[in-house]
């Protein structure tokens, strides 16, 4: 009887622990998706208040659909994330296995892995605008007046400062792989590379997934690097899909048509985050059987 | 073997950082010659100086650190009691609310930026610092609570348990039993909130609109002179912002890379 008063008592206070998260994430997440939803569905300028907030259904979509800048970022975004997540994840794997191998000094070598991470972004963009600017110097070659070669130093700057994230998880994986398997794969003659690949990768799986999806879903969303770098020129030529939203609704403020951006960055990461749980899945169910 | 490529990757790792801080130093002129040996001669404090003096950048460290700091006092009590009832009470659908809390976490801040920007300028905390950090205990949240509920269900029942039988109530479990105990976790978690607040800029970007509220992030990237950026002054701020970092991640490391971990790892 008292154990049962104690579990009512118990399950209350549960819900009651849970309802300010509930509450405030609510407020601030959900509900604001909805409502960018229902704006995408609007026009609204508000440079232009007396038009007020006629309802245009697709049309925000519509525009977008035709609209050459709005393409390019698509583009430029899932490029983005196309080539710098295999670089990462690749060094990152490199990088967890030095700091493996350290046997002395591992936490200074884990310290300067982490300092990368975490800085500010906007100090990782001066950082490499620095560096790169300096090379201008050096080498005679503008890297920020070439629409393609601009990507380098963002790209740059975003392996730098994410690869040290993907080796800490990594390593964090490693320390979990059992030594006597590579034991017994050493005296069967097995290449060091031929270990790397039939038993440190596979048993790696999941956790290679889960940082991927990391690093996928944060390159989707890239922001501050380009602002800070390169403004998303030369013209528009390194402009993510966020940047596009932000100038459309901060700069222009076209609140419809920016929303409807928005809604798109929103709905890109929405497709591969599923993809990523499926696979995720699917990973886990290799390793168990 | 291994020493040598450790040695190259701290090289790598620290080197733009040294970069950065050597840079701050040189007179304006050296700073993008490609060869700053011999600036370093004429090294000189002149670009902080300006910084704090001509700048007043104190002001954005103040707004960053208030608005951290409110972020992180609000955010983990709530975090923490959540956390305890997710590892520990009676509930259901507990992974689900889990799995929910990790997808906002991911949530793009863009598809956010509108409306939050619209009902902030509705109820007047545009450009305020509750209007900030109300968007950022929202962000921060799902972090800090899947941290502590990884870090809740490590500790062991039975000290728990024996308080219970005792006939102590809950509360006065989590306050003299779980509470001590799980500091170390609390004290991550809020590092990381703290850090994630320090960093943040798309936010503060749209949420503020002069120096009055702006963060040390937005101070940074709107530094411009009036004809072209004052690159040492830039370099100063950005050297400024990252000294807190380089002291907490000094001081915590191991608690960090545990915190990261757990939380990833769990997933």
């Amino acid at each position: 009887m008292i154990a049962h008063d104690r579990r009512t008592a118990d399950s209350r206070l549960a819900r009651l622990f849970v309802a300010p998260v509930i509450l405030i994430v609510g407020a601030t997440a959900p509900v604001p998706i909805a409502s960018t939803v229902w704006a995408a569905l609007h026009q609204r300028d508000l440079r232009l208040p007396w038009l007020g907030q006629p309802f245009v259904g697709l049309a925000n979509f519509v525009e977008a659909a035709g609209d050459r800048r709005f393409l390019d970022a698509v583009l430029h975004t899932v490029m983005f994330a196309a080539m710098t997540v295999p670089i990462e994840l690749a060094l990152g794997l490199a990088v967890a296995l030095v700091m493996h191998r350290v046997q002395r000094g591992r936490a200074i070598v884990r310290a300067a892995a982490l300092l990368p991470w975490a800085i500010p972004t906007v100090v990782a963009a001066l950082v490499w605008r620095l560096v790169f600017d300096n090379t201008t110097t050096m080498f005679g070659f503008d890297w920020f007046s070439n629409s393609r070669a601009a990507w380098i130093p963002i790209a740059a700057a975003d392996v730098w400062k994410t690869t040290p994230f993907v080796a800490v998880l990594l390593l964090a994986g490693l320390q979990t792989i059992d030594q006597e398997i590579y034991e017994s794969a050493r005296l069967d003659g097995a290449s060091a590379t031929r270990q790397l690949f039939t038993i440190t990768v596979p048993l790696l799986a999941p956790a290679i997934v889960v940082a991927a999806a990391f690093r996928t879903l944060d390159a989707l969303r890239l922001f501050d690097l380009p602002y800070v770098m390169t403004g998303g020129g030369p013209g528009t030529a390194t402009e993510p899909l966020s940047l596009y939203a932000f100038v459309a609704l901060m700069e222009r403020l076209r609140f419809g048509y920016g929303s409807a951006l928005s809604i798109s960055v929103f709905a890109l990461t929405f497709l591969v985050a599923l993809a990523f749980v499926r696979s995720l899945g699917h990973a886990s169910r290799v390793e168990a059987s | 073997m291994s020493r040598a490529l450790a040695a190259i990757l701290i090289a790598m790792l620290l080197g733009p950082i040294a970069w950065m801080l050597a840079a701050s130093v040189l007179p304006e002129n050296q700073i993008f010659s490609g060869a700053p040996i011999q600036g370093l001669l004429h090294a000189s404090f002149d670009h902080y100086r300006a910084l704090f003096d001509e700048r007043g950048f104190l002001l954005p460290i103040r707004n960053s650190l208030i608005v951290a700091g409110l972020t992180t006092i609000i955010a983990l009590p709530c975090a923490t009691l959540c956390a305890y009832a997710l590892a520990r009470l009676p509930m259901r659908g507990k992974g689900l609310f889990l799995a929910l809390l990790l997808a906002v976490s991911m949530f793009p801040q863009i598809s956010v930026v509108a409306p939050l920007f619209l009902v902030l300028r509705a109820t007047g905390l545009i450009d305020t610092y509750p209007g900030l950090v109300l968007p950022y205990v929202t962000f921060t949240m799902p972090l800090a609570v899947w941290l502590l509920t990884g870090f809740f269900r490590q500790l062991p029942r039975d000290l728990e348990d024996a308080a219970l039988i005792d006939g102590a109530s809950r509360l006065r479990v989590i306050r003299d039993v779980v509470l001590p105990v799980a500091a170390p976790g609390l004290a991550s978690t809020a590092i990381l909130m703290f850090l994630y607040c320090w960093n943040e800029f798309l936010f503060a970007l749209s949420f503020t609109f002069g120096p009055e509220h702006q963060t040390v992030p937005v101070a940074i990237a709107l530094f411009r002179g009036r004809y072209q950026i004052a690159w040492g002054e830039v370099l100063a701020g950005a050297a400024v912002a990252t000294l807190p970092v380089v002291i907490v991640v000094l001081a915590f490391q191991r608690r960090i890379v545990a915190g990261l971990t757990s939380g990833a790892m769990k997933g």
